[in-house]
């Protein structure tokens, strides 16, 4: 097929034609499997708290998230006189746009990556570090109370995480020797003993794996770190002006981001498509199934927190990213780089 | 065809960008145009081959920088016509200084087709086999690693003096302990009494 549209539209042509189509291929799954997990996240925290939670559209109250996105679709949008229109429309478009972009980087198979380029953990860090526009610009253009104190917030939070993720990222390229992702999950094949396969296995990681997945809910906001949309102080923080489809991208981009982060876990830490196990029989299931189950058990651990965790206060926040993560992961880089200068000193790799 | 159209979109954005981002009225909007024109010339950055640059530029200014300017921006309310206002008297530091520039750029580009310093050298060819990211590396690392380093000191002085300039002592403001508060225990804190009725509780 690729040839034969190579042969009607050129070889620019057929080119774009493939990445338009792989685009739609990642973002309509991708929109469906939001649809999907925030239903998921509602049954989880409702079964952690006694409850039935949604159970009355559909099967099992299977239809709950696209009965609300018709409700929210239906209703009107409405701009507050004081905002500042463009800005006030163009934040919840920014944070959609910037939670799917990432996406183009994530290998899904062994050479299933829309872009397999050389600096794609540097395309995630850059990606997400634009989220925050989307926040602060919609705290801003409100001109409102709440939104703006939620605005500074989350700008510093994503701000102070992101150093420790930076750190960790930065043990996971020395160790692995690229910034490749799909290089990334291969120099994971086989770490433990030959047979299990993610960096979470080696000792020296593992501490990393943790930062990773404690700084991950805090850079997508969720609890016990969702001080920027804290009910009780900020009514509904950033979105408190935002209502019908505007608030709807929030509220996609939000889950689109915390899918992404679960499938960072999974893919920089716990082996990405790869079985857990490095057994030959387990690759007949594809990489991408690997992959989403892996992603599934993170989300099922984000829920998990989410549902039983109190929420931080602002300073504690700010304490466990600088005074606890940031030394720990700075420390960490040289321990990981100490010990491979060690023992790989002159392999070049 | 496609890099073309690539290259003019990238650079027809940064200029313009750049041109809204001195004469937008609102402060936020300049701050926002100037974003705009960061994450442009990361695209320019890309279609010439060094993507590590890009990222970093989108990384360091526009995920850090930028975000730090416009809460600045927000945050202090400046009035830009009163800023304007000294538009005519320094106009003519301005042009100066723009003529220096240009002239400057001239001279390095004049120096640098003139040759004959270490032609093979003055280029910063791209390896076909290495990433430039490892490229860059392989140099960063050997030869200029004392100039690395350098760089790496003096960032570092800045940053403490930064903080020592602007660290005050705050007195009056309840500091949090977050060790004694964790060492706090129910029975350090509550008391569990029966008092007689009438009699009331010591507080």
């Amino acid at each position: 097929m690729t040839s034969w549209t190579s042969a009607t539209l050129g070889y620019e042509g057929s080119w774009f034609l493939w990445t338009i189509i792989d685009i739609l291929l990642i973002a309509f799954p991708l929109m469906l499997s939001v649809a999907m997990i925030i239903y998921a996240d509602r049954k989880i925290w409702a079964s952690m708290a006694l409850r039935r939670g949604p159970n009355v559209v559909g099967p099992f109250g299977l239809l709950q998230s696209f009965a609300d996105g018709l409700k929210v679709f239906l209703q009107e949008t409405i701009i507050p006189s004081a905002a500042n229109k463009v800005l006030f429309l163009l934040a919840p478009i920014i944070t959609f746009t910037v939670a799917l972009i990432v996406w183009a980087v994530v290998p899904f198979d062994e050479r299933a990556a829309l872009a397999n380029i050389n600096v794609g953990l540097l395309y995630v860090l850059a990606a997400s570090s634009l989220g925050v526009y989307g926040i602060i610009l919609a705290g801003w253009s409100s001109n409102s109370k709440y939104p703006f104190y939620s605005a500074i917030r989350a700008a510093a939070q994503m701000v102070s995480y992101e150093v420790a993720i930076g750190f960790v990222l930065i043990s996971i390229v020395l160790w692995s020797g690229s910034f490749n992702l799909t290089n990334i999950v291969e120099a994971q094949r086989g770490m433990g003993f030959g047979l299990i396969n993610g960096f979470f296995i080696n000792p020296l990681l593992f501490p990393m794996a943790v930062v990773f997945f404690i700084s991950s809910l805090a850079e997508t906001q969720r609890a016990p770190f969702d001080l920027t949309e804290a009910e009780s102080e900020l009514v509904a923080g950033y979105q408190t002006e935002y209502s019908s489809m505007s608030f709807a991208l929030y509220w996609l981009g939000e889950y689109a981001n915390v899918i992404l982060m679960c499938t960072l876990n999974a893919t920089l830490f716990w082996g990405g498509y790869l079985p857990p196990l490095d057994i030959p029989i387990l690759y007949a299931v594809p990489g991408i199934l690997w992959l989403f189950a892996k992603m599934l058990v993170f989300f099922f651990l984000f829920s998990w927190v989410k549902a039983t965790v109190p929420r931080y206060r602002y300073d504690q926040l700010m304490r466990l990213g600088w005074k606890v993560f940031l030394p720990l992961s700075l420390f960490w880089v040289f321990l990981v780089s100490g010990y491979l200068m060690l023992t790989r000193v002159g392999v070049g790799g | 065809m496609i890099q073309a159209i690539a290259f003019y979109l990238f650079a027809t954005l940064v200029i313009a960008s750049a041109a809204l981002t001195i004469t937008a009225r609102n402060p936020v909007h300049a701050v926002l145009w100037l974003i705009l024109a960061f994450f442009n010339a990361a695209g320019l950055m890309v279609l010439v081959g060094a993507e590590f640059i890009a990222m970093l530029l989108v990384i360091v200014y526009v995920g850090a920088v930028a975000v730090l300017f416009l809460f600045v921006v927000m945050m202090l309310n400046v009035d830009f016509s009163e800023l304007r206002s000294g538009f005519v008297r320094y106009a003519g530091i301005g042009a100066l200084l723009a003529v220096g520039l240009a002239a400057e750029i001239m001279v390095a580009f004049g120096a640098w087709s003139a040759g004959k310093i270490e032609l093979a050298r003055r280029a910063a060819p791209t390896p076909e086999t290495v990433p430039n990211i490892e490229a860059l590396g392989m140099l960063l690392y050997t030869r200029y690693l004392f100039v690395f380093e350098g760089a790496g000191l003096v960032l570092l002085v800045a940053m403490i003096g930064a903080i020592v300039l602007t660290h005050r002592e705050r007195k009056g403001s309840r500091q949090q302990n977050v060790a004694r508060q964790n060492a706090r225990r129910p029975q350090d804190a509550t008391r569990n009494t029966r008092p007689t009725i009438g009699a009331g509780v010591e507080l």
